[in-house]
């Protein structure tokens, strides 16, 4: 097909024509296949992402990621200060035709709260939901809450009838191992329908003819199909086998821009690449941790050359940073991204100063399956520390294997990526790794440090309703980040999408999530 | 004959045991299935409580214990992944790999064969040489190199073939074959060509050495001396005696057929059961994995034993060696 197709579109005329006889189908070549049709079945933000095409939540995110009405079309917060209420969107239909009422609403994050549903953690602050009228929802939460409105931007809504119809009100529990209907079939308020799915094969989607909303698409097909080898996926933009990949391999990028047919969409990600260090009285090997000391961290951040990291392993593609969260993160502040200054003279000078004995071994902790170029990064800084008299020992293995050793505190220093998804706001790494590990916060501490300063303007912004003023607090939390040196951050990654030129319109977000109610072809 | 038939099928139950239990040893070193499955925000009590719900804190006898009670029954759980049920799952798969190994084997039969009665009926010509030496090229590549290189030339440079997938199929009952579409028939040409292409370069050889051997016997000689065309001599009775040793060849090599699949399938984006294995490895999908390690171990102790039986029965000395060894009295 792909090398008639260039015969095809020879003239305007026959472009006409055969746009009129084939229907605009988008063929999207992922780097992995969905889990299931079930968005509350497996905490995954792709699986999330694709079924945002068929589910939808009460609010979403824009073109500018800025949050919009949805199946809700306003709402506002009680008297009491912890009771949301959402007015409802009318004439909103699903696909098999029911109406949209203030009980789906409530079904659904009833069902996502479900102690069994491995996505209880988008919804923190919940506690329960009730029907006001056909058209009015009120969810009460546990506190003064902020962030509502940015969790839900992930929370899809079920059909209530549908649910209670095919026994599928609860999530699929995994520990009980039966298997639910909604891992199997879709019905949503979306811009598109699930028409088939072969698991790792294809799935495909519809538009939907009734859709609610005024389609800013022109796309009446998607075929998603997964390609895991990178080299294959490539081959198969260039032969026009598929049109779209959400994962240009950033080693092929040269050959894909040379390709004709093809066009690369190249951005900065929201994922800020951090090292963390281990603040526990001892390393991993039992000798005194001398990275409790702030000078130390702060030695370790002069002796990293941030520049030839964007250069010589980024390939100049990555955005060089200092501060915890991306400049379109609210709460970020310019004071806070001034690049510390390779020195590694005055890193080596620092380190004696704070007693660090010469050579001093401690294990570095990468992903093989993580960030962009995760392997060559840690190989450079591992390089970069060796040059100030230190001995890191890289340790990479697959997420998988990695993630257990993080987690239990055996790693001296390691690699963390953090986008603030889904939230899009500041508080998520301030909440999720700076803050001490006690009870829900903290889950991400790997290194056991504790700043009581930092927690108490974490725990303020957290319940502050007024958002300037909540900013600010996240703000100055994340000056603490900086001033002690708890992480250091390296870069915003690099993302790559890919199309070939047959798809017009493509807008690439920075969350890197790809919405095709935007695209066109 | 029913002593040999018992013992060997105990043989096998208890190489499936050992499997599994070699497999749940390695499970541990694979990582936390929960750190995947949960997201960024669940908290540490939500972590623990979903390993808790999976019985992974459970020693690793227990959970050795428990699937093997659960696979007597025949019950291997639902993906953690997939959330589907394994055994499902698993058959879906297995029509894909299943055509594809076949597919292989044919190929490999096709052009192994004659290019081993050529190279041994012209073993002093340079073609037959370069036969040989590219032979030991087929061999040596890494078939995911085979791959990648099939891609760039059919698919991206001259655009004849599929890249990935299978194309339509078309389900019967419950068995997807990609054989009646042509998309689907299509899709097959390049996997099944990287997969045979170690196969092809073994029938050849093995040929190739049955075929110098039995050129050399007495019918042989006696069927030129009558004067019979050397084509005849050649490609009926020589290539005759060489079959035997070609089609246990064959057999045995289906198993392994399917252990390589697994590269090729990842390559081409085959949806079939190596893949499945691949993806819940990166997963640590655990149900899948013992299922699918126990489905293969069941693929290659039947098809063993198959072979034994045969031999057992087209030469009973076989039968009392295996038992003498075995330490029985038949």
């Amino acid at each position: 097909m792909g090398f008639r197709r260039s015969l095809l579109l020879a003239t305007v005329a026959a472009t006409a024509l055969v746009s009129a006889a084939e229907a605009n189908t988008l063929k999207w070549g992922a780097n992995r296949d969905i889990g299931s049709l079930d968005p509350y079945s497996y905490g995954d933000s792709f699986t999330i992402n694709v079924l945002n095409h068929v589910y939808e939540g009460l609010v979403r995110y824009d073109r500018d990621l800025k949050i919009e009405p949805a199946l809700a079309t306003s709402w506002e917060i009680m008297e009491d200060g912890v009771t949301w209420r959402f007015t409802l969107r009318e004439g909103v239909k699903f696909h098999n035709g029911n109406d949209f009422t203030a009980e789906d609403v409530v079904a659904s994050l009833e069902r996502v709260s479900d102690e069994t549903s491995p996505l209880k953690g988008n919804l923190p602050a919940y506690v329960s939901s009730k029907v006001v009228d056909d058209h009015t929802v009120d969810v009460t939460l546990n506190g003064t809450y902020p962030l509502l409105l940015n969790d839900l931007t992930n929370i899809h809504i079920f059909d209530k009838t549908w649910l209670v119809e095919n026994n599928a009100e609860k999530p699929t529990d995994i520990g009980a191992g039966v298997e639910g209907f909604a891992t199997y079939h879709a019905n949503g308020t979306g811009p598109f329908i699930v028409e088939s799915r072969q698991p790792d094969a294809k799935t495909v989607f519809v538009k939907n003819p009734d859709w609610w909303d005024t389609p800013q698409h022109n796309i009446d097909r998607i075929e998603l199909t997964p390609v895991t080898s990178a080299a294959t996926r490539v081959a198969a933009l260039l032969s026009g086998e598929i049109n779209f990949t959400n994962d240009a391999p950033v080693q092929d990028l040269p050959r894909l821009e040379a390709a004709p047919n093809v066009d690369v969409l190249e951005g900065v990600d929201l994922r800020t690449v951090m090292i963390g260090f281990s603040f526990r009285d001892a390393l991993a090997n039992g000798e005194a941790n001398p990275f409790k000391d702030v000078k130390v961290r702060e030695a370790m951040y002069k002796a990293i050359d941030l520049e030839a990291l964007h250069k010589k392993v980024m390939r100049g593609k990555s955005r060089v940073a200092a501060a915890a969260v991306a400049p379109p993160i609210p709460g970020y502040d310019e004071a806070l991204d001034v690049l510390p200054g390779y020195d590694p003279d005055a890193a080596k000078a620092m380190l004696a100063e704070a007693g660090v004995p010469e050579g001093l071994e401690f294990n570095f902790n990468c992903l093989q399956d993580g960030l962009v170029n995760e392997e060559q990064i840690c190989q450079a800084v591992a390089s970069m520390w060796s040059r100030v008299g230190l001995a890191p020992k890289l340790d990479v293995a697959p997420r998988a294997v990695q993630t257990p050793k993080r987690t239990n505190g055996q790693t001296d220093t390691y690699t963390l990526g953090w986008a603030t998804l889904p939230m899009l706001d500041a508080y998520s790494p301030l909440l999720q790794i700076f803050h001490t590990k006690e009870g829900n916060s903290g889950v991400f501490n790997w290194g056991g440090w504790s700043f009581p300063e930092l927690d108490a303007l974490v725990q303020e912004a957290g319940s502050e309703l007024d958002t300037q003023k909540r900013l600010g607090l996240e703000t100055d939390a994340l000056k603490v980040v900086k001033d002690e040196f708890i992480m250091l951050p390296l870069h915003q990654q690099p993302m790559a999408w890919a199309v070939t030129t047959d798809v017009k319109e493509m807008p690439l977000f920075p969350d890197n999530k790809p919405r095709l109610w935007y695209a066109k072809m | 004959m029913l002593a040999f038939l018992i013992k060997r099928t105990a043989n096998g139950i208890l190489v499936m045991l050992a499997v599994a239990f070699l497999a749940f040893m390695i499970f541990r070193f694979f990582g936390d299935p929960v750190e995947m499955m949960v997201n960024e925000q669940a908290t540490q009590a939500e972590r623990a409580e979903l390993r808790e719900r999976l019985g992974l804190n459970d020693g690793f006898l227990v959970q050795y214990a428990r699937f093997v009670t659960n696979a007597a029954q025949g019950e291997f759980g639902i993906s953690y992944r997939n959330q589907q049920d394994v055994m499902v799952l698993i058959g879906e798969r297995f029509p894909a790999t299943f055509e594809l190994v076949i597919v292989a084997t044919v190929l490999s039969l096709l052009v192994g064969i004659p290019l081993g009665v050529v190279t041994a009926i012209h073993r002093e010509k340079r073609a037959a040489d370069a036969l040989q030496i590219g032979s030991i090229v087929g061999v040596s590549l890494p078939s995911f190199v085979v791959g990648i290189l099939l891609i760039l030339v059919f698919s991206v440079t001259l655009g004849w073939l599929p890249a990935f997938g299978r194309g339509e199929t078309v389900d019967i009952g419950w068995w997807s074959t990609g054989f009646l579409t042509p998309s689907g028939r299509m899709a097959l040409v390049l996997p099944a060509l990287s997969l045979s292409l170690f196969q092809i370069t073994l029938v050849m050889r093995l040929v190739r050495a049955e075929m110098l051997e039995t050129m050399r016997t007495d019918f042989v000689k006696f069927a030129r001396a009558r004067g019979l065309p050397a084509r005849t001599i050649h490609w009926r009775h020589a290539l005759r005696n060489c079959l035997m040793p070609v089609i246990t060849l064959t057999g045995m090599q289906i198993g392994n057929l399917i252990a390589f699949a697994l590269v090729t399938e990842t390559v081409f984006q085959w949806p079939g059961m190596g893949l499945l294995f691949i993806q819940a490895v990166t997963f640590v999908d655990i149900p899948v994995m013992a299922a699918y390690l126990m489905l293969v171990s069941f693929i290659f102790v039947t098809l063993n034993t198959l072979v034994d039986v045969t031999y057992a029965f087209v030469d009973p000395r076989l039968k009392d060696d295996a038992l003498a060894a075995g330490g029985a009295r038949g």
